[in-house]
């Protein structure tokens, strides 16, 4: 008797959480039928070359000739400082969270050796991104991206630590971007020039030198939110003999099998 | 032109909708972090669909800009949440365990 | 050469990096930067006051190209209460926190959430807003989650999601307001929006879209359901910096997007639904307060209803013609805002020692806590009566205003609104200051524990006591920034 009852209020209640997915849905159509009328109507406003023309104009004073470079690391180049920030935010996040999960087991002879070609593969074509950024599509978002890619690969195979240096010099290789950025605006602002206004002539090389610590610092910060907790603290820290095999990021000496578990 | 800023930044429009609808509807944690990300990919989407000037004039660089941004900003939020919620099943299991 | 715009944000954005780094260091960097922050705050409040309005385009490039900063009377006013409030919790914080795990991940989300402050209530530009918010959200869910104990890694998972389901909607306004005026600055924004009125279903689209997001963020009723478990189980010096700063932040955000850009596209229809939505939030949450069993919960459910008093405002201000009445309604919203953020952060951190001293919160068993920590208790009793809006306290003066100018303009049900959240607010406060009194013997010490009491007290005697009898600055403060921009819709 109960569970009868209890079975028809289940399904009366699976109906109302029926109807009323089926009225979200509605009225969400409805939302999205307003939008696109609107953003038909905000299309035709005649805005048209928006901040194009200027952006280009504006480009050779820049120090870089990509344009979408030139937006992200000077025309608005506090934003992205500021987006570094928020990467940084979310691994600080994940760190209070707790230790790291313990990785997975070592990788066979096949899977390493194809990690020890594509780790480097991965770290140069990281570089040869971040340079081309200047005048072509690329970037440190890019080549951070690939960096942590890497680190994602080598925890992949078996590095509980995803290829990473020890706790202290991570939390160094993760502030490189903020700091180095803050450090070079603050700097400009002291010499007079203002918070990140870039002299033309150095631009260049200054934006060059933020991106490279924005690379490691992205790089980093990716790989060791995948690791996805606080670095191991020193007593768990693997023997010596270990800890070679597993800084390298080339596991090719690595070539033991996995111990099955 | 304006028609394929359109078709492109609508298409945008519709995913934004689908996500807000599988955010709201659906109640597993994995499934509500997913639809954020769908919803945010149809604004980049909008944004890059107005980015667009044709085949003659190159792409306006500032939209394109605002997406990476918004692209770093979005995956550092869901490597946070994805965490919190990672850290909630344990706490969970070991409720249960108990 | 050196801009106290830029250092407000620089300075606790280069701190962050140096706790992150040093982490053995943290607690003495952390205090070093929270001090030099609230002194460029202060030097910021200088500034602002003898030169009016400051506005900065970084990069030096074309001001629709670059990202503006820029701080007026209302900004100043804010960044200002947010500091002091930082700098109480700061001090607080070195004592509140032992483990060593649990200082080395505080420090560097807590002067990170603050750069996002400051850089929220200085930005003019939209899409740096969206950063500022979202590295305002990410920072404060990290930190509510801090206790790590399962409620409140769950309130505050569910913090973030609802946070980035409004930061998403207010990025789709921008986009929106960039396809149809073709720039993101604040100020050349506003001038487009208003010499186009042809485009209105447009430029309210957007206004929807970034004003739902932002009350998701602020705790409008009935977008609060996150608010009071996020809120309760966070450590106590993160309850403050949330239920005094960041709620504050989405606020903020709505009036300065309300006032500045979308004032031309906005009529009395537009100002009544948040308006009423927040004198539901009012009633609801000061009722859910009255009936709240631990005293962290009274106060994140008390944040609900004082968030609901702001949004009375906006029909208010929509009636009233540009001119001294006006000015005083601004002034009003602004001396809410401000007292609520010192009050409700002394209250908070005032709960966290009678917590940590008694072991829970649960105010039915709070007997002699007065005699125990009486510092703390009177701490608490007047950071209460700020919340009721007693005289002296900000509030009263802020209430007074509300109900007048609700009066003036014919709205006359508003004030029935104020008057019952105000009775049931002292309902609220006294219920707990009458459970605090046992019948042990009078204290020997007035202090038991500087490092904590005194910060939570002086926050609540702020709210009181500077607030209530100084208040005029304000309308200096204001005035000033009213007089440098020139504009008639904005602030």
């Amino acid at each position: 008797m109960t569970s009868m009852t209890r079975a028809r209020r289940a399904a009366r209640s699976a109906e109302r959480n029926r109807d009323l997915s089926l009225l979200v849905a509605v009225l969400l159509a409805l939302l999205g039928a307003a939008l696109t009328v609107v953003y038909f109507m905000a299309l035709q406003a005649g805005a048209a070359p928006r901040l194009a023309d200027l952006a280009y104009e504006r480009l050779p004073g820049t120090g870089v000739q990509n344009p979408v470079t030139a937006v992200l690391l000077n025309y608005r180049a506090y934003d992205t400082l500021m987006e570094l920030a928020v990467l940084l935010a979310a691994l600080l996040g994940i760190w209070s969270l707790g230790p790291a999960a313990p990785g997975f087991q070592r990788s066979g002879a096949v899977l390493a050796g194809m990690v020890s070609w594509v780790v480097p593969l991965l770290i140069v074509t990281g570089g040869y991104l971040l340079w081309v950024g200047g005048y072509a599509p690329g970037g440190a978002f890019q080549a951070g991206a690939l960096l942590g890619a890497a680190g994602v690969i080598v925890r992949l195979a078996g590095d509980p630590r995803a290829g990473l240096p020890g706790e202290a010099a991570q939390r160094w290789l993760l502030v490189a971007g903020v700091l180095v950025f803050t450090l070079v605006g603050l700097g400009l602002m002291v010499f007079g020039a203002g918070f990140l206004t870039y002299p033309p002539k150095i631009a260049k090389w200054l934006i060059l030198a933020i991106e490279m610590a924005a690379t490691v610092a992205i790089g980093v910060a990716l790989a060791a939110a995948y690791v996805g907790g606080r670095p191991p603290g020193p007593q768990a820290r693997p023997t010596a003999e270990d800890e070679d095999a597993l800084s390298a990021t080339e596991p090719a000496a690595e070539n033991t099998p996995a111990p099955s578990p | 032109m304006l028609t394929a800023q359109f078709l492109y930044g609508g298409a945008g429009l519709v995913l934004f909708a689908l996500g807000l609808w599988s955010f709201l509807v659906h109640e597993p944690l994995l499934r509500k972090i997913i639809a954020l990300n769908i919803t945010g990919a149809g604004v980049f989407h909008v944004l890059i669909a107005i980015a667009y000037r044709g085949d003659v004039a190159p792409p306006d660089p500032v939209p394109h800009a605002l997406v990476l941004t918004g692209i770093v900003v979005a995956v550092s939020a869901t490597a946070l949440a994805l965490m919190l919620g990672a850290r909630l099943q344990d706490a969970e299991e070991e409720d249960r365990r108990r | 050469m050196t801009d106290p715009l830029v250092l407000c944000i620089a300075l606790p954005l280069v701190g962050a990096m140096l706790v992150t780094a040093l982490p053995r260091w943290s607690v003495r960097l952390g205090i070093v930067s929270a001090l030099a922050t609230a002194g460029a705050a202060v030097a910021l409040t200088a500034a602002v006051w003898q030169q009016g309005t400051l506005h900065l385009i970084l990069g030096g490039w074309d001001a629709q190209l670059a990202i503006a900063l820029r701080a007026d009377g209302l900004a100043t006013a804010l960044v200002l209460m947010a500091n002091l409030v930082g700098l109480g919790i700061s001090v607080y914080a070195t004592g509140y926190f032992h483990d060593r795990l649990r200082v080395r991940s505080f420090w560097p989300l807590w002067l990170l959430l603050w750069a996002a402050l400051n850089g929220l209530f200085l930005a003019g530009d939209l899409f740096n807003l969206y950063v500022m918010l979202e590295l305002l959200g990410i920072a404060a869910a990290a930190l509510g989650a801090l206790t790590g104990n399962r409620d409140a890694v769950a309130a505050n998972l569910r913090y973030l999601l609802v946070g980035l389901l409004g930061s998403i909607s207010y990025l789709l306004g921008v986009a929106l307001l960039y396809t149809a005026h073709g720039t993101l600055d604040l100020g050349l924004l506003a001038q487009r929006i208003a010499a186009a009125p042809e485009l209105f279903a447009v430029n309210a689209a957007a206004m929807a879209l970034m004003v739902a997001g932002l009350a998701l963020k602020a705790a409008l009723f009935p977008l609060h359901f996150w608010l009071p478990p996020a809120h309760a189980n966070a450590p106590a010096p993160v309850s403050a910096a949330l239920s005094a700063l960041v709620v504050k932040a989405a606020f903020y955000l709505i009036l300065r997007l309300w006032l500045d850009l979308f004032w031309p596209i906005t009529g009395m229809a537009a100002a009544m639904l948040p308006a009423l939505l927040g004198a539901v939030a009012v009633l609801w949450g000061s009722w859910r307060a009255l009936r709240a069993e631990r005293l962290k919960l009274l106060a994140a459910y008390s944040t609900v209803a004082q968030i609901g008093y702001l949004f009375l405002f906006l029909p208010l201000l929509t009636a009233t013609p540009p001119g001294p009445a006006r000015d005083d309604l601004l002034a009003a919203l602004l001396l809410m805002a401000v007292t609520h953020g010192f009050a409700k952060a002394g209250f908070f951190l005032a709960a966290g020692l009678v917590q940590t001293n008694a072991g829970h919160d649960r105010i039915d068993d709070l007997g002699g806590t007065a005699q125990r920590l009486p510092a703390t208790t009177f701490a608490i009793a007047l950071s209460g009566s700020a919340l009721i809006g007693l005289p002296p306290s900000g509030s009263f003066i802020g209430k007074w205003l509300l109900m007048q100018g609700a009066i003036a303009t014919g709205q006359w049900w508003w004030v029935i609104v104020v008057t019952t959240g105000s009775l049931l607010a002292s309902a609220y406060v006294f219920r707990v200051l009458s459970r605090a009194f046992g019948l042990e013997p009078t204290p020997l010490k007035f202090i038991t524990d500087a490092r904590a009491e005194v910060p939570a007290l002086t926050l609540a005697l702020i709210s009181v006591a500077v607030l209530g009898l100084a208040s005029g600055p304000l309308w200096t403060l204001l005035g000033l920034s009213a007089a440098g921009s020139g504009t008639g819709g904005g602030v």
